[in-house]
């Protein structure tokens, strides 16, 4: 557990999610559930439980699994719920002495599936104690109907359910703080994360979030190169400004404590990151200057919070 | 039992595995999404410095890696994203238009 991050070691592990997928070419989904697989260790078998989305629908069409493991999907709004149940009854055949093996419980779950329609299934597995682990990959919007708005998605943001008009322009409300809810529940272990740079910081959260006994909750930035509207080789880039300007924080909230997990050697304007996505366009229109600043704000205040609760 | 490379738009729904399971792992990997590829990358194996940093970076597994070596690009599933080529730090992998290699 304690072992040193090796991405040599960790890339020659056998992969647990396959290639022949049908995620879009540059798709951040998979990236992540590839890397938090990879945080497996190479004897445990797992059960990967999935919400109804884009993984689901391009990593499992019959006859064709990505998954190395064992793998289910039952519906959009209750994928911790079939988690949950799941370990409870490998635990029951566990006290029987009927299971030898070791087997981890790993939820994924768009932003959709999470913030919003999952969100009561979520709370209680949470709140029940299971020994699973639940990871949003959170790309902003329901993508898979066609790119519409969630509460996870940005204020200011076009989606096709917050268009831009006369009436709105784009969407009015801010980004739910998922992360901070699911730490009020008091669970031994929550992050955030991103695939950055050599993964390091999202292997090794995966790996504590597997192997901490108890429900645990990763929250995963997730860029979608058509939802966002970028060039789709533009992952790496995207996911270091989201850090950079602190729009993404890393941290860490392991028994009550907060950790900061990244600080950027140079906070940059949150105008940096924004601008490389079409759905942001029309903050940088004439007279929408105020979007910008707006934005800013709001990042700089959740950030001097973090480094309050993190006392970093 | 029937084998997931059997089953096709012809097969009987009596043929299939019983409430569309699938009993082996990893079929996806017999599905060719290579053929998706407008742009393709090409290794240049002499300023390969096997970092590794494109690895985890590739969405689509197309990178193997054996003993320590980042070997040449398997194209089976290569998307042609260019995700790769812009996380090498040391230009090892440039993009070709077109969906072949040359
Ligand atoms: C109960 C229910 N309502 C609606 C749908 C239709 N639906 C399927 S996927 C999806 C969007 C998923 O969004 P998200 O969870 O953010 O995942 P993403 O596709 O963005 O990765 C919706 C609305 C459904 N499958 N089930
Ligand atoms: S729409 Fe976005 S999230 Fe969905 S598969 Fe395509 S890139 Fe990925
Ligand atoms: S172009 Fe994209 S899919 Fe192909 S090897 Fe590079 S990162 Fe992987
Ligand atoms: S990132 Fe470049 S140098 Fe590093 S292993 Fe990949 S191709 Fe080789
Ligand atoms: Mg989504």
């Amino acid at each position: 557990m304690n072992r040193v991050y090796d991405l040599k070691r960790e890339v020659e592990k056998p992969e647990r999610l396959t290639g022949g997928h049908r995620l879009c070419a540059g798709c951040g989904a998979g990236v992540i559930v590839a890397g938090v697989l990879r945080a497996l260790d190479k004897e445990d078998k797992a059960v990967v439980v999935n919400a109804t989305s884009c993984l689901e629908v391009s990593t499992f069409m019959y006859p064709y699994t990505a998954y190395m493991d064992s793998y289910i999907h039952s519906a959009f709004e209750n994928s911790a719920a079939t988690c949950s149940g799941v370990e409870a009854a490998y635990k029951a055949l566990k006290r029987r002495g009927k299971l030898e093996e070791t087997v981890k419980f790993i939820t994924f779950a768009g932003d959709g599936g999470t913030y919003d329609i999952g969100f009561q299934s979520l709370s209680g597995a949470m709140e029940r104690g299971h020994d699973m682990v639940y990871v949003c990959y959170d790309n902003e919007a329901y993508m898979n109907t066609g790119i519409q708005r969630s509460s996870s998605t940005p204020r200011f943001t076009r989606t096709t359910t917050t268009p831009l008009g006369s009436a709105q322009k784009g969407k009015q409300q801010h980004k739910k703080d998922l992360t901070e809810i699911l730490v009020a529940h008091n669970i031994p272990y929550a992050a955030q994360t991103a695939p950055l740079g050599n993964f390091k910081d999202l292997h090794i959260k995966s790996h504590k979030a597997i192997y901490t006994e108890g429900p645990c909750f990763l929250n995963i930035l997730s860029p979608c190169p058509r939802g966002w509207d970028y060039p789709m080789d533009k992952l790496a880039e995207i996911i270091k400004l989201a850090v950079d300007t602190c729009v993404w924080p890393l941290y860490e909230v392991e028994e009550g404590v907060w950790r900061l997990s990244y600080t950027p050697k140079k906070k940059l304007p949150v105008a940096d990151y924004l601008r490389t996505q079409g759905r942001f366009r029309n903050m940088f229109q004439k007279g929408n200057e105020w979007m910008i600043e707006e934005a800013q704000q709001y990042v700089d205040q959740k950030w001097e919070r973090l480094l309050e609760h993190t006392g970093a | 039992m029937i084998k997931a490379k059997d089953i096709n738009e012809h097969t009987p729904w009596q043929d299939l595995t019983p409430g569309g399971e699938i009993y082996e792992p990893g079929t996806a990997r017999a599905f060719n999404t290579g053929t998706w590829r407008t742009n393709t990358p090409v290794f240049h194996e002499e300023a390969c410095k096997h970092c590794m940093l494109c690895i985890p970076f590739c969405p689509d597994s197309s990178i193997p890696v054996k003993d320590g070596k980042r070997l040449d690009f398997n194209y089976l599933h290569c998307k042609g994203c260019g995700i790769c080529e812009n996380v090498c730090p040391f230009k090892a992998i440039t993009m070709v238009s077109g969906g072949v290699a040359l």
